[in-house]
């Protein structure tokens, strides 16, 4: 496989009007991997994914996808295919029309159209879809038909915009794993968009976090949760969020500190704390302590011998606090 | 008889028949008059069922009676009807397909703009066109034929049949064009594939729409016609108007029905889908 770069996106502005979506944004990955654009709604990763699509234009800057400069070039000769937060399957063709479809504006011959749909079908497991309408489908499965779609011309590029955004949240993490092991399998550079962290974390090899137009910290799941390039990053990422404080003898300074690296004691050791509530998830438990330092979250193994009420000794290993400056919220080192 | 619920249903129903035989007691005095000869029509009461009911007065109004000083009947302003309704109904649909579906799905600078001057194509009065698009007529050649009736009707349509379809596929997802383009298809034939097999209701609504206003159009007829290409409505005020000893109210009314019969017979045959058109919504799926 080329190392060449398989996506880069340079210097990319979007203005509408007085108002900038896009204030710069700079990424590049390499062929085969999994970019993941994240962040809250408004952060313009959709914008962006449109115009990786080919679906709008951007103001300045420049998109290329292999070695090819695409900025100009139409959607379809960009050689992508996505698949849509709402699917976007054709209502009036089957399962294997829809799969198909791609191919047959492109001029592929039938017996190499009906092979693709079998190979896809194969993969995606919907052989027995594949006469239905997509009035019949389930959401799970039209979540699959429609990466069947996107699968069946081998595309350069795969864009998945917020597609699991619309299941139920057990369908969704299923269908999560799909996406991982398909791209396992097939080894197509992605670039998927999501608001949901904990899609970013589990699919991404890189992740974008963005807020307001600006990549935030650009870099691998390890890197966004073990060194957050500022505070937002950090608040973002990671589920319960990261504890935040400021210590008096360090003015300026807040500390962030997640709620695995704050280990409970016997009450006198540390900083004084008291249990307020308690949040059992089964495999671990989550507590919330007040302490003199404001609330804090704690998150332990399984089960804790703790009650609300009792008081409790809160410490941490320096080297697992992050210190960010307050005024910027940069990270400081 | 006691059940409060079986009075209102009768009360219902009275209420029903009532207005259904308001509606349709003057159709029945139509078709009963046309049933019936000049004498019985003279004689008897205008709702008593006809006698010995016989198509003479239809026959006559279809071959032989008299509009102005030809004496041909109705049929070859029917034909005329015929020969501009379809074309007509046609081209006004299929542009007003296409106009809807740039408007709602390939928007330009602008576009808005334009949908809302089309706006006001539809709430013009018939009235102000008539003495601009004669001109435009003879300039094109196409005064007094049924080509030119064809063009007018064309273009008086339009607004009317760009607006229904606009809004129908305003409310088709966007995403679905948008994945049809990355799927390489173009603007036609995303148009031909995707849009077209979803605008069955629109086009039913759109096409009994445009049949029966142009069908029933008079205005158009009577100023823009030639001698031989008068609508079927033209030839119906004519025959109605041709003055001789004797009024034939049979004649008059076979006539009216003659005229009206084929927006009639569109209403039976696609009335359902007028209604279920009106009424849907975006398409599921």
């Amino acid at each position: 496989m080329n190392k060449m770069g398989a996506l880069a996106i340079r210097q990319i502005r979007k203005t509408f009007g007085q108002t900038e979506i896009l204030k710069g944004i700079d990424i590049e990955i390499e062929a085969g991997e999994f970019l993941i654009l994240v962040g809250p709604s408004g952060c313009g990763k959709s914008t962006l994914l449109n115009m990786i699509a080919g679906l709008e234009q951007p103001t300045s800057g420049r998109i290329e996808i292999g070695d090819r400069d695409v900025t100009e070039l139409p959607s379809r000769d960009r050689d992508i295919a996505m698949v849509f937060q709402s699917y976007a399957l054709y209502p009036n063709m089957n399962v294997a029309q829809n799969i198909a479809f791609a191919l047959e504006m492109r001029k592929v011959a039938k017996a190499e159209r009906e092979a693709a749909v079998k190979r896809v079908a194969a993969m995606l497991q919907i052989e027995h879809l594949l006469d239905r309408r997509p009035a019949q489908l389930s959401g799970g499965q039209r979540q699959r038909v429609a990466m069947g779609r996107a699968l069946a011309r081998n595309p350069r590029l795969f864009l998945f915009d917020e597609p699991l955004s619309n299941l139920d949240a057990k369908l969704r993490v299923e269908m999560r794993a799909e996406i991982k092991l398909l791209h396992q399998r097939t080894r197509t550079t992605t670039v998927y968009v999501t608001h949901d962290q904990v899609e970013a974390m589990t699919l991404g090899d890189r992740i974008a976090v963005m807020k307001d137009g600006q990549v935030q910290q650009f870099g691998t799941p390890d890197e966004i949760y073990e060194r957050p390039a500022n505070r937002f990053v950090a608040e973002f990422v990671g589920s319960p969020a990261m504890n935040f404080f400021a210590r008096p003898e360090q003015p300026g300074v807040q500390i962030g500190l997640r709620p695995e690296h704050l280990e409970l004691g016997a009450p006198g050791e540390g900083l004084k704390g008291q249990v307020l509530m308690l949040e059992p998830t089964g495999p671990e438990t989550y507590l919330k302590l007040d302490t003199p330092l404001g609330v804090l979250t704690a998150r332990v193994a399984g089960r804790t011998l703790h009650q609300v009420g009792d008081a409790v000794g809160l410490r941490w290993a320096p080297e697992r606090a992050h210190q960010f400056d307050g005024a910027s919220g940069r990270r400081i080192d | 008889m006691s059940k409060a619920p079986k009075l209102s249903r009768i009360a219902l129903f009275l209420a029903l028949g009532l207005l259904a035989l308001f509606f349709l007691t003057p159709l029945y005095v139509m078709l009963a008059a046309s049933l019936k000869s000049m004498d019985e029509l003279r004689e008897g009461s205008l709702l008593a069922l006809p006698q010995a009911p016989g198509f003479a007065a239809w026959a006559k109004a279809w071959s032989s009676a008299c509009t102005g000083t030809d004496c041909g009947g109705l049929q070859p302003f029917f034909l005329n009807s015929l020969v501009m309704v379809v074309p007509a109904v046609a081209l006004s649909t299929a542009l007003g397909a296409l106009n809807g579906y740039v408007l709602s799905k390939w928007r330009f600078r602008g576009s808005e703009v334009l949908f809302a001057l089309m706006l006001f194509g539809v709430f013009m009065p018939m009235q102000v066109v008539l003495l601009p698009m004669s001109q435009v007529l003879g300039w094109l050649g196409l005064a007094s034929s049924i080509s030119g009736l064809v063009l007018v009707h064309v273009i008086a349509g339009l607004p009317g049949t760009t607006l229904f379809f606009r809004n129908y596929y305003a409310g088709l997802p966007d995403e679905l064009i948008r994945a049809a383009m990355l799927d390489g298809a173009g603007f036609w034939q995303i148009f031909r594939r995707i849009v077209l097999p979803l605008s069955t209701p629109i086009l039913v609504v759109t096409l009994i729409w445009q049949f029966t206003n142009i069908w029933n159009d008079f205005l158009y007829g009577v100023v823009f016609s030639g001698a031989d290409s008068k609508p079927v409505t033209v030839g119906l005020n004519n025959l109605a108007n041709t003055s001789s000893s004797v009024k034939e109210y049979n004649v008059d009314m076979a006539a009216a029905l003659i005229a009206a019969l084929p927006t009639l017979i569109v209403y039976v045959l696609a009335g359902k889908y007028f209604v279920r058109g009106l009424t849907a919504g975006a398409v599921k799926g």
